[in-house]
């Protein structure tokens, strides 16, 4: 018998067949996830809630007080960008409770014993976290509109601004994956919560611009990716906003990040089953 | 200067495989199961002590054992869910410790603990689990449905599991392992939490899946009489340990004239106290908050 000549041709078209299995199977993570939430939209409703106090009673009060340097941007508008990378960063952040839920429940292991990627079941619960985003954004992006937020509507920048949030939502999501795999219980994961994401937040540019902070503060903050995801957002949701370092490399910075935790999380993922 | 070693020495170690000890091709070939020595420890308690047994192509195949004999530690080893501690297991013609990813493809899996989503309906669960084991496209529907059908779940389609009984769910989850058409399905205490009814619904299921496909099935049942009939062979599990293995006719036999396999199983197995308790507490709390969120 001789060699089939079908072999060759065969085996080059391995590659573009993985990556499209691999591509399915993070939207089939991620897929189930949306499903769970259009049968139970009412949540969104409910993550809603906290955005549209930190606006009106936060941003409002703080408007008045004149004298923090937001340049050439009133207070509100320079808030509303950090509020919603805020909800955006708190939605991301409820991702390592729904893991340890699953864990709990034994869902987990359906994806563990399954031959998809641990890396693909990553990406994929951290894309869903990115729908999740994109509802909270537009929540707040209705209500800043109302406070006469000076919002920008080009179509390049609302693109723009969904990739952002996308990639900010996942970044976050995959990283409270990995907290969740490390402490894994939501007792624990709730104080570890606390401790991490408040001081996420207010060692950023959400509320507070950098040149006021003191350099020790700065410093940390140059290293908070929360900075990075906050400077783009600030550029793209306001008309005539502008980014201190780049939407180009806010987004590198993103990317990067997320790469970095992806490879992190899918490893420690696939040990949280035992 | 060498010593010069007689040639029929040199010749052994190729001749062992081919002696009078060599086995069957097709035997080999029919073992899809088998287990050597396979160890785990929690800390330093030996949860499965140096396992060995082998499940031939198609056969069914029963771990009997009281709670926290390491029923689902096995089960967890040969599913790669918990690493090996010592030892190692070829599954489906895989090493399990070298190429779990090639394992995992050929498997299916139905947990002792919840594995459809209760937040999903079933449809969407089927759905989930079809991508995951990168069903093609245009496959993927048909698979879903004939899947629903064959656990006689297909009235229930969009309805959301956490609706679902427990019985259902189990059903569910059973058409959920299956999807992939997996060489071999691990059921780890498929019945345990369920009504009589319930209970027969799920074995007269999985009577039917043997009856019409080759898939291998391990069993476990911490109650024997249950999963008898479904069984073409019996491992009877203490502390870790394969205390018997043999048909349930056999199983019989060796205890003597007239014993039932419970008589077997309370020869054989007996129920320990100290650490199983904790596990069967532990068991019962899981098993119980599954049926508060999902019942
Ligand atoms: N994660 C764990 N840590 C420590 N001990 C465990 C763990 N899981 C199970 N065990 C112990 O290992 C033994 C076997 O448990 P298991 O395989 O669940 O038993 P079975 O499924 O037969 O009821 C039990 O004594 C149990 O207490
Ligand atoms: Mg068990």
């Amino acid at each position: 018998m001789s060699v089939s000549p079908a072999a060759p041709p065969a085996r080059t078209a391995e590659r573009p067949a993985r990556a499209l299995l691999y591509s399915e199977q993070i939207f089939g993570v991620c897929a189930a996830e949306v499903q769970k939430l259009h049968h139970d939209p009412f949540e969104l409703f409910t993550r809603a809630v906290q955005p549209v106090i930190w606006l009106l009673l936060f941003g409002e009060a703080m408007a008045r007080v004149r004298g923090l340097a937001t340049g050439n941007m009133s207070y509100i508008d320079f808030i509303s960008a950090g509020i919603l990378t805020q909800s955006v960063l708190f939605v991301a952040i409820f991702y390592g409770i729904a893991a340890i839920w699953e864990r709990d429940l034994g869902i987990l292991h359906r994806y563990l014993v399954s031959p998809a990627p641990r890396s693909a079941l990553v990406i994929g619960k951290a894309l869903s976290a990115g729908i999740r985003g994109l509802s909270q954004a537009a929540v707040v992006y209705v209500l800043a509109g109302l406070l006469s937020v000076a919002i920008s509507l080009q179509p390049l920048h609302l693109v723009l601004m969904v990739l952002f949030i996308i990639a900010g939502a996942a970044l976050f999501a995959t990283f409270s994956l990995i907290v969740a795999c490390l402490v894994k219980t939501r007792e624990r994961f709730m104080g570890i919560g606390q401790v991490v994401t408040m001081p996420l937040f207010f060692a950023s540019n959400a509320i507070y611009p950098l040149t006021i902070m003191p350099a020790w503060l700065r410093a940390v903050a140059r290293i908070n990716p929360l900075t990075y995801e906050v400077d783009a957002v600030r550029a793209l949701m306001l008309r005539g906003g502008t980014s201190s370092f780049g939407v180009g490399t806010d987004f590198a910075v993103l990317a990067v990040v997320f790469a970095v935790l992806v490879a992190i999380a899918a490893r420690l993922y696939g040990r949280m089953g035992s | 200067m060498e010593p010069a070693r007689p040639p029929d020495a040199a010749a052994l170690p190729a001749q062992a495989g081919g002696g009078p000890t060599v086995i069957d091709a097709t035997v080999i070939d029919a073992t899809v199961i088998d287990v050597r020595k396979l160890t785990h420890r929690f800390g330093t308690f030996v949860a499965v002590d140096h396992l060995s047994f082998g499940v031939g192509r198609g056969e069914v195949f029963g771990l009997i054992g009281a709670n926290g004999a390491g029923k689902s530690t096995i089960v967890r080893m040969l599913t790669t869910l918990l690493p090996v501690t010592s030892g190692g297991a070829i599954v489906a013609g895989y090493d399990l410790v070298k190429q779990p990813g090639e394992v995992r493809k050929h498997i299916g899996y139905v947990p002792q603990l919840m594995s459809a989503d209760g937040d999903l309906t079933a449809f969407e669960n089927l759905l989930l689990s079809a991508r995951l084991y990168g069903i093609p496209q245009r496959e993927i529907r048909p698979r879903v449905e004939e899947a629903l059908a064959a656990m006689d779940l297909t009235p229930f389609a969009r309805r959301l599991v956490k609706g679902f009984s427990g019985g259902m769910i189990r059903r569910l989850e059973i058409a959920q392992g299956l999807i992939h058409r997996p060489a071999i399905l691990f059921l780890d205490e498929p019945t345990v939490g369920l009504d009589p009814a319930a209970r027969h619904a799920v074995l007269d299921h999985l009577a039917r899946l043997r009856a019409e496909t080759a898939t291998t099935i391990l069993v476990t049942s911490h109650y024997m009489e249950e999963i008898e009939e479904l069984c073409d062979r019996l491992g009877v599990l203490k502390e870790g340990r394969l205390v018997a293995v043999g048909s349930p006719a056999e199983l019989e036999a060796r205890i003597g004239p007239g014993a039932t396999l419970d008589d077997v199983f309370a020869a054989l197995a007996g129920e320990e106290a100290g650490p199983a308790e904790t596990q069967a507490y532990r068991d019962v709390r899981l098993s119980r908050r599954a049926a508060r969120t999902h019942g």
